[in-house]
């Protein structure tokens, strides 16, 4: 059974809520789902929040990395937002370094950001 | 003194059985969020590496007590082809699946305990513990 991962537009921005535990088919779909949005959309900014997400292994980081890395040859910015202390410190410990990766504590900073980076 | 649980792993599917099972596990021992979130992402570690090196495996979850400490134990069991060189994948940055998973280092650094064994051609059995502090 697969869910699909709800993806919103505002303005130029496409917005993404994870509510809850991705299984590995649900993320390959979510990075297909948001690349064609972005395709459909001309969007020119994503942001991921993270918020309700209580952990991430290197399959979860893997699958987002490379989204952001896929956006970006589509010339679309990704923020990701909401990263918890918990999930924070397991991502380091397991050895993870999401590095030139934009992050916000919130999805109101994450806009805020992006808007800055979009227009800069 | 040991109660334990345990999940087959065959599927992708398997792997969230496995870490649901553990985070159930690490919350009714009263562990804290963010070694909940070790102990989930540890076993999806190892739930993960049983899946894609050894096709099939189980990983078991037992409830310790030992000296009046309390602990986790996550066995990661298969009878795969084990590992011809532990030194090489317990070397951070070592992967053999294109990288996908952080590996073994990362497992050993998010829990206190870490035991390997391996047999060629027989399989490998991976002993990690976390206590409860």
């Amino acid at each position: 059974m697969n869910f699909r991962i709800p993806i919103l537009k505002l303005r130029d921005t496409l917005i993404v809520s994870i509510q809850w535990e991705l299984d590995d088919q649900t993320a390959l779909q979510f990075q297909e789902d948001l690349l064609t949005k972005l395709h459909e959309t001309s969007a020119r900014g994503v942001v991921i929040d993270l918020t309700s997400i209580d952990f991430i292994d290197s399959f979860i980081a893997k699958v987002l990395g490379d989204v952001i890395s896929m956006s970006s040859l589509m010339g679309a910015r990704v923020v990701i937002t909401g990263i918890q202390p918990a999930v924070a410190i397991t991502l380091i410990e397991l050895g993870i370094r999401l590095e030139d990766v934009m992050t916000a504590l919130d999805l109101e900073n994450g806009l805020d950001k992006l808007q800055l980076e979009l227009e800069a | 003194m040991s109660d334990q649980s345990s999940v087959e792993i065959l599927t992708e599917w398997d792997i969230v059985a496995a870490r649901q099972l553990g985070r159930n596990v690490a919350k009714e021992l009263g562990f804290g969020t963010v070694d909940q979130a070790r102990i989930t992402t540890a076993i999806s570690e190892l739930a993960r590496n049983i899946y894609l090196y050894a096709g099939k495996g189980r990983i078991e979850i037992q409830q310790l007590t030992e000296n009046g400490m309390k602990g986790i134990l996550i066995i990661a069991a298969d009878s795969g082809p084990g590992i011809p060189d532990i030194r090489k994948v317990m070397e951070d940055g070592f992967t053999t699946s294109g990288g996908l998973g952080a590996g073994l280092p990362g497992v050993k650094r998010l829990m206190d305990d870490f035991k390997i064994e391996t047999i060629l051609g027989e399989g490998t059995d991976i002993r990690a513990t976390k206590w409860l502090r």
